[in-house]
């Protein structure tokens, strides 16, 4: 009975979209299957790319910007001390309607704001274990931590109490794990005894509905009438499952699909030079370096460390690992980061000078570990072979660097732990807010490294600024510290910050107004097929 | 005839529990754990982490897990996906189809194909179309799956735009729910005009990359059976009596030449199960070969086991299918046994 009215309708939606033959169709070539759809237990961008067009959060980064601006919080209000927010929510927000047999009775309003929050927060919350519950970015992003309560004031009004002032704070509510899901669904589901398919079927406020996900094969949705900020200007937008990508090139060449994420830089140039295709490009939101570790003599001396900074040949690595793909870094944040300090000097490549350093610093013959990832990272493409350059510069100024590495999961724990002389890692941004990768540097009150902190480097001007510019809730404030503490530690240098990568995106030329993201996601409401 | 069946049954049974226990063992092998490999730079603190583990029941003693895997397999549990949480069975199940549909026709591709090459270059061996086939033969065994699929889609998508480059179905131009799950009846049951063409269409392509290798050696096969057959006296009676050629070759050569051609075939199974893995990740295949493979890179240990586990098992039951089947054909091996 059940496949005969699979079958029906089936057949219903088959005349529905005969009739409709002249439905604008935006396909996207994906590189793979989300684990579901609620994107507070997800931690993969293949994840939050196919639950975005479904939902929003509070607040919301612009699309291809990381400027937040409001979303389904019209406007938020922050208290003197930096204590509380109040977010004036927006009236007349319609969730999707008709999915799993539900129709929603309400609009959006506060309720579904706490009930969000409180899933990934309470772990008494009804949902709280559904699907597993595993709540990683909200407990990555310290929210447990920052949060005091979320109350409703009314229907459209919610106070957020916090435990210290943290400006960072709203940039974190535009990030994925803050989306905001309808609590009359998940009552709706609950009463039905099928409270998973929550997270597989599932209903949001956003500017398409789900239609169908069909594991590996493809993922449907619809553009929602309703919505908010308007109707999208495609009908439907297709998510078509390639995981390979040269495959997805080949689909994109041959009209199959309108954008594709992920390229083989292998492919780029070919890419550049097809008439169908907008190679699309950025720096990407994330910083590659090698961190010395400042705990380790003779790393504890900045001049040592300076010296380092000039023995190392960057541009040689940003040609042959970078390929290109790549930008020089002269500060830890990426230039794509408000606060971004162009005045800050970068070090010049000068092995004389760095060895001269050496040598007044009482260094000579140093023997050093040199550690390695083993897996490639969106802001190094081969760890192993820019180590393998480092070495050679390094030891043109004497120091007999020796390579290492582990499994990558060991790796990272070991570098934390401070095991390393000096290694290589990097950060991808969540929130393109300056303290998202200012805290790489931070230290706790007491002086002990965060173990993020693999510089192992404790700087107490730099740590006074990073908790200071927390506290102040205007971007300009936080601009003149922030700017302050990229001069402080190119000075200081615990660190060789060695290139931004170049993201690529390729999308063909009939689509209109796609804009690339620093983030790496990929959206589509307000882009548009040409005819 | 029962015995011997039982008897191949019970032979299998080693062969299953190994499988349970190389399964299980490999994956804890590869370093890493299902909580690490999802964190990127940030880590995680150990108290976190235990508690993630202990979530999926990981943070036990293993031979306890395996105690738990085996009971569960004895009762027909293959466990619920750790990623997804979904029935390791359900995930299958919608994913097979899939596999099973590229798989039959890449076989029947390679029979309808293999047979009469076999037979074309044995029957004028050593001559120009032997030497041509065989060649032809020799560079298809060899071919790299994965070069070869890349390469058709070039020259025939891109290029010549004869073919779809991947996926099952114009998801432009088609929509419905899957029914049954193989593409090419669901198309029709949905009565959309084209569609049905439309999943041959994409059909193409992975079938021949698929079926290349079994094409190859089902080929080379015949061709040697055909040869053996071909030198036996009752041909030699046959060609005697006036018989025509082709009454010779269709009647009473290639019926004995097929037995050791269809053991060849039997065994083809597990080559094509292994080769759809690659097939489906460059034609952007839902099936169960690259759901596999994403399950190693995820530590998705209850996928992987179950997943393992219902693919070999069908694997070894098509084995003791042809195996009896073969017995059935030849009395020789039934009365060996």
């Amino acid at each position: 009975m059940k496949r005969f009215g699979m079958f029906a309708s089936a057949l219903l939606l088959g005349t529905m979209l005969a009739g409709a033959a002249q439905a604008k169709t935006l396909v996207y070539c994906s590189e793979g299957s989300p684990e579901n759809f609620t994107p507070a237990m997800n931690t993969t961008g293949t994840s939050f790319d196919a639950a975005r067009p479904l939902y929003n959060q509070l607040v919301e980064f612009e699309r291809g910007s990381t400027n937040v601006v409001p979303s389904l919080a019209e406007s938020w209000d922050v208290s003197p001390d930096g204590m509380t927010i109040t977010f004036k929510l927006r009236p007349g927000v319609k969730f999707h309607s008709g999915v799993n047999g539900f129709t929603p009775t309400r609009d959006f309003n506060a309720d579904d704001v706490i009930w969000s929050f409180d899933r990934q927060w309470k772990p008494d919350h009804p949902y709280a274990k559904v699907s597993g519950g595993a709540y990683d970015y909200f407990n990555d992003m310290g929210m447990p931590d920052l949060l005091k309560s979320i109350e409703k004031i009314d229907d459209l009004t919610v106070k957020m109490t916090l435990n210290e002032p943290n400006a960072p704070i709203i940039a974190n509510l535009a990030m994925d794990f803050a989306t905001i899901a309808s609590a009359e669904y998940a009552d709706f589901l609950m009463k039905k005894g099928t409270p998973e398919q929550f997270d597989q079927i599932p209903v949001g406020t956003g500017p398409f509905q789900f239609v169908a996900y069909q594991k590996d094969a493809v993922i449907r949705f619809k553009a929602f009438d309703d919505y908010w900020g308007g109707k999208a200007k495609i009908d439907d937008l297709v998510y078509a499952i390639t995981p390979d990508n040269t495959a997805r090139y080949a689909k994109l060449k041959a009209g199959e699909c309108h954008v594709m994420g992920y390229p083989n830089p292998a492919d780029l140039e070919a890419m550049g030079k097809d008439e169908a295709i907008n190679l699309l490009q950025q720096a990407g939101l994330n910083i590659g370096y090698l961190a010395m570790n400042a705990q380790k003599p003779p790393f504890d001396k900045k001049e040592v460390r300076q010296a380092i900074n000039m023995a190392i040949d960057r541009d040689s690595i940003l040609k042959e690992v970078y390929q290109g793909a790549g930008q020089k870094a002269k500060n830890l944040i990426p230039p794509t980061i408000w606060s971004y300090n162009d005045a800050v000097t970068d070090y010049e490549y000068n092995p004389e000078k760095a060895k001269e350093m050496l040598k007044a610093a009482g260094v000579e013959n140093l023997q050093s570990d040199l550690w390695w990832m083993p897996v490639q990272r969106p802001y190094n493409p081969n760890a192993k072979r820019m180590a393998e350059m480092m070495q050679a510069d390094l030891a043109k100024v004497g120091i007999n660097a020796e390579l290492k590495s582990f499994e990558w999961g060991e790796y990272r724990k070991r570098l934390q732990a401070g095991e390393h002389q000096m290694g290589l890692l990097g950060w991808t941004g969540d929130n393109g807010d300056p303290d998202n990768f200012f805290f790489l540097r931070g230290c706790d009150a007491q002086g002990t490294p965060a173990s993020q902190n693999i510089t192992k480097w404790c700087n107490k001007d730099f740590n006074d600024m990073l908790f200071q510019a927390r506290k102040l809730s205007e971007t300009a404030d936080r601009t003149k510290i922030y700017e302050q503490m990229q001069v402080l530690q190119k000075e200081e240098a615990p660190d060789v910050t060695i290139a931004h990568s170049t993201v690529f995106e390729p999308i063909r030329k009939e689509v209109i107004d796609y804009k690339i993201s620093p983030f790496g996601r990929h959206e589509f409401y307000g882009v548009d097929i040409q005819e | 005839m029962l015995r011997f069946f039982l008897k191949r049954v019970v032979l299998t049974l080693p062969t299953f529990f190994a499988l349970m226990f190389v399964t299980f063992l490999m994956i804890r092998l590869v370093p890493g754990d299902p909580v690490e490999v999802r964190l990127g730079e940030r880590g995680i603190s150990p108290e976190r982490h235990a508690e993630l583990l202990r979530e999926m029941g990981l943070d036990r003693p293993v031979w306890q897990q395996f105690a738990d895997y085996v009971w569960g397999l004895f009762h027909g549990d293959f466990g619920v996906s750790i990623i997804t949480k979904t029935p390791v069975v359900r995930e299958f199940l919608t994913l097979f189809p899939a596999t099973l549909e590229l798989t039959l026709c890449a076989m029947i591709f390679a029979i309808t194909l293999g047979i009469p090459a076999g037979v074309i270059a044995a029957t004028r061996r050593g001559g120009i179309y032997d030497q041509t086939l065989m060649g032809l033969a020799l560079t298809g065994y060899s071919m790299p799956i994965f070069w070869w699929g890349l390469l058709l889609i070039l020259v025939m998508s891109n290029t010549l735009h004869l073919t779809p480059v991947s996926g099952r179905i114009d998801l432009i131009k088609y929509y419905f729910e899957p029914v049954t799950g193989f593409m090419l009846i669901d198309s029709l049951l949905s009565g959309q005009k084209g569609a049905f063409l439309d999943a041959v269409r994409h059909l193409i392509l992975p079938t021949i990359v698929l079926g290349t290798v079994p094409l190859a050696t089902v080929a080379r096969m015949t061709r040697s059976a055909m040869l053996e057959v071909l030198g036996e006296d009752y041909v030699r009676t046959a060609r005697a009596k006036g018989l025509t050629w082709r009454r010779i070759i269709g009647l009473h050569a290639l019926r004995n030449a097929l037995i050791p051609v269809v053991t060849v075939i039997g065994l083809q199974i597990g080559t094509l199960l292994a080769g759809a893995v690659l097939t489906e990740t460059i034609f952007s295949w839902p099936g169960v070969g690259k759901w596999l493979v994403e399950s190693i890179a995820r530590r998705d240990y209850p996928a992987l086991q179950g997943g393992i586990m219902l693919i070999s098992s069908i694997v070894i039951l098509c084995n003791v299918i042809v195996d009896v089947l073969y017995g059935l054909i030849n009395p020789r091996i039934r009365h060996a046994h």
